[in-house]
């Protein structure tokens, strides 16, 4: 069988929703059935086929191909099991709410994207957006669990109120980097920008880069040779990610404890 | 059946059914795993009066531990699963939580959940962290050599206990050689221990005992110098019985070791004064599991 495949065959006017073409969604529908699913688009309803040629079969290994895929919102919403695929850039909101499964995005993710996402893995090879793992404004959730790995650069407040999982940014990381982190993981091996670690309750922040400047609520516990930190980066040798690369280098750390404004129990770790 | 000079009784060594689990501790090195782990599996020869029995099942190279450092598998039986959960909390909490640059995880992940760290993790008085990792559950708890790394649970399993094999020489430096030629090999098979010191008992029981309180006491027909007072099973030249104890997962596991135990016993012969092996049959008193030595050796 081979990918069901989607190419985009209109540049569309308005951003759509395509949530709805996920594996579990479309699992044993024909061909007229999955064409006559609706998407929003704007105040509008589409066809699929008005919107995608559809091609291939196997509802378990979808793709998405066109010139205009940034357009595309929600792309993996709720993705339980199988593999989604683009080929280009993704719209917002891309694998919110992901429960399994895996989403490969090749180009770059606009804003909220694993967005209180539970399990699973999410790939962007390009860059990531603003809101990366966080909740949604008003929520008090962000990503609950599953590995997001981008490999270019992340935008601000990744990670806002983060509870659990892993976030690795193979590049640079933008500002309040783990905003209201509750727990999990994020690790950048580039920069990141301005006060990391803000409001931060619990979760730990794996900087493989010195800090231009250490938060002031952020106070420093000294340097470190942690046994768990081999045991986490091996964790992640199933990935595709340089992290995994990291397992048998890195031990040592200088440790920043914080945000002693807050609850204090989260951490900086700065490799040395 | 006679190997190498050597009586086979025709004979069984009767087990119970026992509850187990194996936990991992790895440290700096093998001298520090070491450390924890005869702390942790000491005083836990029978559960008689120890509460479980535990040893240490082989060492492990870095490559087969979680953290990638050398360490050693150790195996803990009790009679019920409460009775080893609580076994396995007071000694890992008293001797691998205690014991300088240690790291504890689970060594089994089949069977019902267990506790490991679960609860060791509030020594850290509000300071542990948690992290997930494989979709296990470490705590990492502030002490003041750094930080002690532990796995939330481990796993539990039915086991048997209590497999043994008695043998027979002419004198005790020759039992004793037997008996560590014994060990030696059986050391290298996995999912048995031998709980005893150094693997050896020279204090075999039988069931009950003539003062009530009492469940076991001196296993009086294997007692040489009980020759001319007791019911004996020994002949003129036993001067020196030796017993080996083994629990194991399984009946296979223990069958096994009893096997290559009293080949290597076979194997000094009777030119080193080893005359007999038998085993510890209770009459159906004891348990169910029964092994049989001429079937094992057969």
């Amino acid at each position: 069988m081979t990918a069901l495949t989607f190419t985009l065959k209109i540049e569309p006017r308005q951003r759509i929703d395509v949530s709805p073409l996920i594996p579990q969604q479309l699992d044993g529908k024909t061909v007229a059935e999955i064409s006559a699913i609706e998407l929003q688009s704007g105040n509008r309803k589409l066809r699929v086929d008005e919107v995608f040629t559809t091609s291939g079969s196997d509802s378990r290994n979808i793709r998405f191909l066109g010139a205009a895929t940034a357009k595309l919102d929600f792309i993996g919403k709720g993705l339980t099991e199988g593999e989604i695929q683009v080929e280009g850039n993704v719209g917002s909101y891309a694998g919110m709410y992901m429960k399994g499964g895996r989403l490969l995005i090749s180009g770059n993710t606009d804003a909220y994207a694993a967005c209180e996402m539970k399990s699973g893995e999410l790939t962007i090879d390009g860059d990531a957006g603003d809101y990366l793992g966080a909740a949604l404004p008003g929520n008090r959730k962000g990503m609950q669990g599953g590995i997001v790995i981008v490999r270019g650069n992340a935008g601000h407040r990744v990670g806002d109120h983060m509870r659990r999982g892993s976030i690795l940014i193979e590049g640079n990381a933008g500002d309040y980097l783990g905003t209201r982190m509750v727990a999990g993981t994020i690790g950048v091996l580039g920069t990141v920008g301005a006060n990391p670690g803000y409001a931060m309750r619990r979760g730990t922040l794996l900087l493989l880069t010195a800090l231009s400047q250490v938060p002031a609520t952020f106070n420093d516990c000294g340097a470190h040779t942690l046994g768990f930190l081999p045991l986490l980066l091996k964790g992640y040798r199933g990935y595709r990610t340089r992290f995994a690369e990291l397992a048998g280098t890195v031990k040592r750390v200088r440790r920043y404890a914080g945000d002693m404004a807050g609850l204090g129990k989260g951490e900086i770790l700065v490799v040395l | 059946m006679i190997i190498n000079g050597v009586t086979i009784d025709d004979t069984f060594a009767e087990a119970f059914p026992m509850r187990a689990t194996r936990v991992i501790i790895t440290a700096q090195n093998l001298k520090w795993a070491y450390h924890a782990a005869h702390a942790m599996t000491g005083f836990a020869t029978s559960v008689i009066a120890c509460g479980c029995e535990a040893g240490i099942e082989r060492e492990l190279a870095p490559e087969e531990t979680p953290d990638g450092r050398p360490g050693v598998a150790a195996m803990i039986f009790a009679m019920g699963g409460k009775g080893l959960a609580k076994q396995l909390e007071t000694r890992a909490g008293q001797c691998v939580l205690t014991s300088p640059t240690s790291a504890l995880f689970a060594g089994m992940d089949e069977g019902d959940k267990i506790a490991l760290g679960k609860n060791l993790r509030y020594f850290g008085d509000g300071f542990q962290s948690s992290k997930s990792i494989g979709g296990k559950r470490y705590w990492r708890v502030p002490v003041m050599d750094g930080e002690f790394l532990t796995e939330e649970t481990t796993g539990m399993v039915k086991a048997i206990g209590g497999g043994n094999f008695l043998v027979l020489a002419e004198s005790q430096p020759q039992a004793l050689a037997a008996c560590e030629a014994a060990i030696d090999a059986m050391k290298k098979l996995p999912n048995v221990i031998m709980p005893f010191p150094g693997g050896v008992v020279r204090s075999g029981s039988k069931v009950g005992s003539k003062y009530r309180t009492l469940s076991a006491s001196t296993n009086d027909a294997f007692c040489p110098t009980l020759k001319g007072q007791t019911a004996t099973e020994l002949s003129p030249e036993i001067e020196s019985v030796m017993e080996i104890v083994i629990d194991g997962l399984s009946e296979a596991d223990i069958s096994q070791a009893m096997r290559v135990g009293m080949q290597a016993v076979c194997e000094l012969g009777s030119a080193q004064g080893v005359h007999r092996i038998s085993a510890g049959n209770y009459g159906g008193k004891l348990g169910p599991f029964l092994f049989h030595l001429r079937q094992i050796l057969a």
